[in-house]
């Protein structure tokens, strides 16, 4: 069965193409997938992320059970500030990546992806036992709506008394935006300056509204999952079920440097990820630009002349390159060597390595 | 609701062909309906060359959007006879006018399959999947 957001009527009055994700109905474009993309990159899009989950974790030793649970370092964040994290098995495989929050001395936020919140909510609930903390899910009573793109702090700051200002990039501050209650946080999945607002489900159809009339002059528009793929894949950002997964470890896919061995004590999956460390990684995440026009897509094979050296994990066409991005895992030796190619439906066809992120923007 | 011509003809791969009752060479295209369906075509290629002869049913060629790939395949047999470069060069031209600019190639028929559905039964079809 199905779950929709608070938002589905919205979203089915906009004409939206819906999808299932994750178990949810969700917005996969509301007309052209790459107009939502590019007005993003140069306006600003409205997105509904309320598929995501939040866990909250309180208590006085709620950092001490975060860094039990997780690979960070969430005790020494300083309140109104986030952290890029990832909670892993025991072997060091990824169970999921996350965004935690602390919201104040004693209270964190933990936002989860819609496929894995449960079991994450789980995990944290058993990890901090013993710990003064509790854990509560809360993903079902929260919306999630976000604002990304160079004019989305203008838009914003039309509709609330926070300093945007003052909010810097990872942090977030509770505030009234149009009228609602919502923790304002300067994050995303984009690649571009942006906002995530977290709001009760009965605040988000007015909130959504108010959004999007006030920001419809400078261009915003409401974007699908469809545009928020194509915008992360060009932002290098992992997406888990295609770069992550509990098979892989942070540092096989690169981000080695979201594990805090120097944090005191103990945490799940330590000692299988100081051998991670150690041993280091026969394959690793790259970038790949086609030369043709044909995509490589998720699960296509990379190879060397005729050899599987590697696979896609996520591709498409870039709307601010041109050209088919992908992300792959691909075996060291190989891209050593060079001259690689994706086996496309039987067609060897060749792309070049590049460093991630394909896309920057400017500052 | 996507348009769906009266006087063209239609296949179960969302294909249309024009042309049928006029004489010997068909206009073939996808349809508003899959057009809609894949989103944002971005590449087109067909790979048969004009001069080849393709088989009813054969994969001739794909249209790639920003979420999939799907081939296409010949509705007719016979002889390819023209290949639409605007639409390679310009595969928008797929979302924008899919029964018109955005045909894809030409067929001088010389096989005819049964199968091919009416306008009425295209639209059958359609409304069933969405």
């Amino acid at each position: 069965m199905s779950r929709s957001t608070p938002l589905r009527g919205v979203h089915e009055s906009l004409g939206a193409t819906l999808t299932d994700f994750a178990g949810w109905q969700m917005p996969l474009r509301y007309g052209s997938e790459s107009a939502e993309h590019n007005a993003v990159r140069t306006a600003a899009g409205l997105f509904d992320l309320s598929h995501m989950g939040e866990i909250f974790v309180v208590g006085a030793q709620a950092g001490e059970a975060l860094d039990h649970a997780l690979v960070g370092h969430l005790s020494v964040l300083a309140p109104g500030r986030a952290r890029y994290t990832m909670i892993v098995n025991e072997t060091g495989g990824i169970l999921d990546d996350l965004i935690v929050y602390r919201l104040d001395e004693d209270q964190y936020m933990v936002v989860a992806n819609a496929s894995n919140y449960a079991l994450v909510a789980r995990e944290l609930a058993d990890r901090a036992r013993g710990y003064d903390a509790r854990v509560t899910d809360r993903s079902d009573e929260y919306a999630l709506v976000a604002v990304q793109g160079p004019r989305g702090a203008a838009i914003l700051a039309a509709l609330t008394d926070a300093d945007l200002d003052d909010l810097k990039y990872y942090a977030i501050v509770p505030g009234v935006v149009a009228g609602t209650p919502a923790l304002i946080a300067r994050t995303g999945y984009t690649g571009e300056d942006g906002f995530e607002l977290f709001v009760l489900n009965e605040h988000a159809v007015p909130l959504w509204n108010a959004l999007a009339e006030a920001g419809g002059d400078a261009g915003l528009v409401p974007a699908g999952l469809s545009a928020r793929d194509t915008l992360r894949l060009e932002a290098g950002m992992p997406l888990y079920g295609n770069e992550l997964s509990a098979a892989i470890t942070p540092f096989d896919a690169g981000l080695g440097r979201v594990v805090r061995f120097d944090k005191p004590g103990d945490f799940v999956g330590k000692a299988a990820l100081e051998r991670a460390a150690e041993n280091g990684t026969k394959r690793r995440l790259v970038g790949l630009v086609a030369r043709g026009r044909r995509v490589p897509r998720h699960g296509y094979s990379v190879t060397r002349e005729g050899a599987v050296v590697g696979e896609v994990t996520s591709g498409a066409p870039s709307q601010s390159l041109g050209r088919p991005i992908a992300m792959a895992y691909v075996d060291e030796a190989a891209l050593e060597k060079g001259g690689l190619a994706v086996d496309i439906r039987g067609s060897q066809e060749p792309v070049d390595v590049v460093d991630l992120p394909f896309y920057r923007r400017s500052k | 609701m996507s348009t769906i011509p009266d006087d063209l003809s239609y296949t179960k791969e969302h294909e249309w062909v024009a042309g049928l009752e006029d004489g010997r060479t068909v206009t073939v295209g996808i349809t508003a309906y899959a057009a809609e369906q894949l989103g944002d075509v971005v590449y087109v290629e067909v790979h048969s060359e004009v001069g080849a002869t393709v088989a009813a049913g054969d994969a001739v060629g794909e249209v790639e959007s920003t979420k999939s790939v799907s081939d296409i395949f010949a509705p007719v047999g016979g002889e390819v006879v023209e290949i639409n470069t605007a639409v390679v060069d310009n595969p928008s031209l797929v979302n924008s006018d899919p029964y018109g600019e955005g045909w894809l190639f030409r067929v001088r028929v010389e096989e005819e399959p049964d199968d091919l559905l009416s306008a009425a039964e295209y639209t059958a079809l359609t409304s069933g999947e969405s």
